[in-house]
């Protein structure tokens, strides 16, 4: 590496907004900074619709048509890959630095493409292998993630969701990239298989040399993974913090009521919940944009709060200035 | 590969399929018989020949194989050629270097109809001096029957039927009936037996010959019978069968695979280029297609290259791009196109990877329909004039036949042979094509 740095990803400032109509604009990821380390995982939680997903197509440039304003900097190993020209882009940073396994990822399989050749495809695509080289990693990978080998020479509507997630992963893998963006690897599957996948990720996480950017809302089985945990909020980064100290206790209002709503195992605690909805992202409120839902608004509320750190943890609240 | 051996055992399992599939195979087998029967060249040659090349086969002809359901036998075509066979010939040679050639050309007359038309046709070699003939006919009852005298240049055809003398001295009765009636029946009925032309020649030069071949056409010849220029109509037949067959692929392959490639990339990068893509089609469709096609066989070419280009170009922006952009529309959003975006596809590679595989279960049955269309189309065209001048094909058949007159006179062999291989091949690419429309639109499964 030319430039020796302790953070693998590094995003500043990233801005992504939607042409929606003729005059409406969608903030989705509004002004995000975050940095991840090398062999680090971060956690990304937050309501639906705050821009989680936005975020990561953001971080990995799969841009819908209707842009309005795509900004920031997303440097990766010291280098600012928004500024490749897409070809580039394409060919030296999607799959080779950053690969993703993306929500509904059992839908995100070829249906006329045999699973083992689909999971080969990247490699043939990136490291212009042969098929057979490329099935060869492809059995490696499905080994990693506990897909039998038999299973490589079928359809993806012949595998189970579970497998079928497995085979997403697998793919994301195949190329060893230093970054995996998993959006919300375990939707739509009962709880075993969830626990399952989590279960391969723990093993990936140890084995290889991967870091993760995990988003997901599913709090409690996401904290046996995360190193660091990131809070996402109407299209804004709430607060950043390492996970110990996060779950334990947590400093934003929003993630303090995020926590309180998870169900505890063996607590008379009734979880809690959050009054109201998360602001339209089409006309975010000025000032602190969880005010509104907020239990301990006060006057500074009306601005917008600085980000403030704090031992190490960043949070974007008056509360702590 | 695999999956094709897997479909087409699926594919087996419809009976209509099996027999669309046999036919199918049946057409080519016709199609590799034409190709061996008659080479290019020669079918070409017999295609556009002249009296030189049919003068033995009479005119509009039925199919002999009809006479199997006759009760009353139509009459063949009976030739006697001298020149095969020697011993007909006998000649005496005097002094004076002239000779005598007598020749008897044998033949049995056994059908319940009469011939339609007589002629004998004379070959001979002398220098200066014409050979003088003698034609006399000589029928089973022992009469003979003086026709004609005549001298004869190095080829020369005397045509019974058209000889006004003969008419007159038979009372105004057409020969090829007079001839072959028995005298003694009333009402006239035809005298089967075993007749003889006897032809008595003088030449007037030593080295001198004289040959003869005697013609009774008749009312029925070959499979497949004969058109207005005597053309055995076996040639057309055999010959439209890979004209037909390799115009409706190459036109359904042309405007399927072409149409598809376009309506996916435009799909595929949108904005303006779809929209140019669905302009061009929308004013396509307006057009009006057969007298663009007429205009082009009028002031270009009729040539079979030419028409079906035509018929290419103007197909690839129908409706069927309309139907692909629908579906390429549907794929394109599907998650794993944008997977394929995520991990690095190029998007030539989800074009031609990942999009167009997606449509082609949709594709396979219309394609197959689609070929039988385009074969009707070709004889349609050929109905309509704008066939290829130089091939044989089956619309041609249909065209000489209505030009001819042949529904008003009967001859209705002359249409339904070609509307028969017509329907056949559409038939069999329907049966295929519905067995395969079952296999690859897995709703229709279950009905």
């Amino acid at each position: 590496m030319a430039k020796q740095d302790t953070q693998l990803l590094k995003i500043e400032d990233l801005v992504l907004h939607f042409k929606v109509g003729k005059t409406g604009v969608v903030r989705a990821v509004d002004g995000v900074n975050f940095n991840l380390g090398f062999k680090e995982a971060v956690v990304v939680l937050g309501e639906s619709g705050c821009g989680k997903t936005s975020l990561a197509k953001a971080i990995l440039r799969l841009l819908p048509k209707n842009i309005e304003t795509y900004s920031g900097k997303v440097i990766l190993n010291g280098v600012d890959t928004m500024a490749m020209d897409d070809e580039t882009y394409r060919k030296d940073v999607r799959w080779v630095k950053m690969s993703m396994v993306p929500q509904a990822a059992m839908n995100s399989l070829n249906p006329v493409m045999k699973v083992g050749e689909q999971v080969a495809e990247p490699v043939v695509i990136h490291n212009g292998a042969s098929k057979e080289d490329a099935l060869k990693q492809a059995r490696k990978m499905f080994a990693h993630v506990g897909v039998p080998d038999q299973f490589i020479d079928r359809y993806a509507f012949e595998l189970s969701g579970g497998m079928r997630q497995r085979s997403a992963i697998a793919m994301a893998l195949v190329t060893a990239p230093d970054l995996i963006i998993l959006d919300e690897p375990t939707s739509a599957l009962d709880v075993l298989t969830q626990a399952n996948i989590f279960n391969v990720l723990k093993h990936i996480k140890n084995e290889m040399e991967t870091s993760f950017i995990l988003i997901t809302h599913d709090i409690a089985t996401s904290s046996e993974l995360a190193d660091k945990v990131a809070v996402m909020y109407a299209g804004q980064i709430v607060e950043v913090s390492d996970a110990e100290r996060f779950f334990s206790e947590p400093l934003h209002p929003y993630a303090k009521k995020l926590m309180a709503s998870v169900p505890k195992l063996r607590a008379t605690v009734e979880p809690d919940f959050i009054i109201g909805q998360p602001p339209s992202l089409l006309d975010p409120p000025t000032g602190c944009r969880f005010a509104e839902r907020c239990p301990r608004r006060f006057d500074l509320c009306k601005d917008e709060p600085p980000v403030e750190e704090k031992d190490d943890r960043l949070v974007k609240c008056w509360l702590y200035v | 590969m695999k999956s094709f051996v897997k479909n087409l055992k699926e594919l087996l399992k419809y009976p209509s399929a099996i027999a669309g599939l046999s036919m199918i195979a049946l057409l080519i087998l016709l199609s590799i018989l034409a190709l061996n029967k008659y080479p290019y060249s020669e079918a070409i040659k017999l295609w556009r020949g002249t009296e030189q090349d049919w003068y033995t086969s009479p005119k509009f002809a039925q199919p002999a194989w009809t006479n199997w359901f006759r009760l009353n036998k139509l009459s063949e075509t009976i030739t006697v050629d001298s020149s095969q066979h020697p011993d007909y010939i006998s000649v005496d040679e005097k002094s004076d270097g002239s000779s005598v050639i007598k020749i008897s050309l044998p033949f049995t007359f056994n059908a319940d109809s009469y011939q339609t038309d007589l002629a004998v046709y004379f070959k001979s070699t002398f220098k200066d001096k014409k050979p003088f003939v003698a034609v006399s006919l000589k029928t089973p009852d022992g009469r003979t029957i003086r026709l004609k005298n005549m001298a004869i240049g190095t080829t020369d055809t005397y045509r019974i039927s058209q000889d006004k003398a003969l008419i007159r001295k038979l009372d105004g009765e057409q020969p090829e009936i007079a001839l072959f009636q028995d005298p003694e029946s009333n009402p006239p009925q035809p005298l089967k037996g075993d007749y003889a032309l006897e032809i008595e020649g003088v030449t007037f030069e030593p080295g001198s010959d004289i040959n003869a071949e005697f013609i009774a056409f008749g009312d029925v010849s070959g499979i497949a019978g004969t058109d207005h220029l005597r053309r055995n109509l076996l040639i057309p037949l055999l010959w439209g069968t890979p004209v037909a067959l390799l115009f409706g692929l190459l036109a359904a392959v042309g405007t399927t695979i072409i149409s598809m490639s376009i309506a996916a990339v435009s799909t595929w990068y949108g904005g303006w280029l779809d929209n140019i893509t669905q302009r061009i089609v929308e004013i396509n469709m307006i057009l009006p297609f057969l007298p663009i096609l007429i205009m082009v066989g009028t002031f270009y070419s009729r040539s079979i290259g030419v028409i079906l280009g035509t018929v290419i170009i103007l197909g690839i922006f129908g409706s069927q791009i309309k139907t692909f952009r629908a579906m390429f529309l549907q794929t394109k959003e599907s998650p794993y196109i944008e997977a394929a975006r995520a991990y690095g596809a190029s998007d030539s590679r989800i074009i031609f990877q990942y999009m167009m595989p997606r449509v082609i279960p949709v594709l396979i049955p219309q394609f197959i329909l689609l070929i039988p269309s385009y074969v009707f189309l070709e004889a349609s065209l050929a109905i309509l004039g704008l066939g290829d001048p130089i091939l044989p094909t089956w619309g041609k058949i249909i065209d000489d036949a209505y030009s001819n007159g042949a529904l008003y006179n009967g001859w209705y062999y002359w249409v339904l042979e070609p509307a028969f291989l017509l329907m056949f091949t559409g038939l069999a690419f329907a049966m295929v094509g519905f067995a395969l429309d079952r296999i690859f639109n897995p709703r229709l499964r279950g009905q």
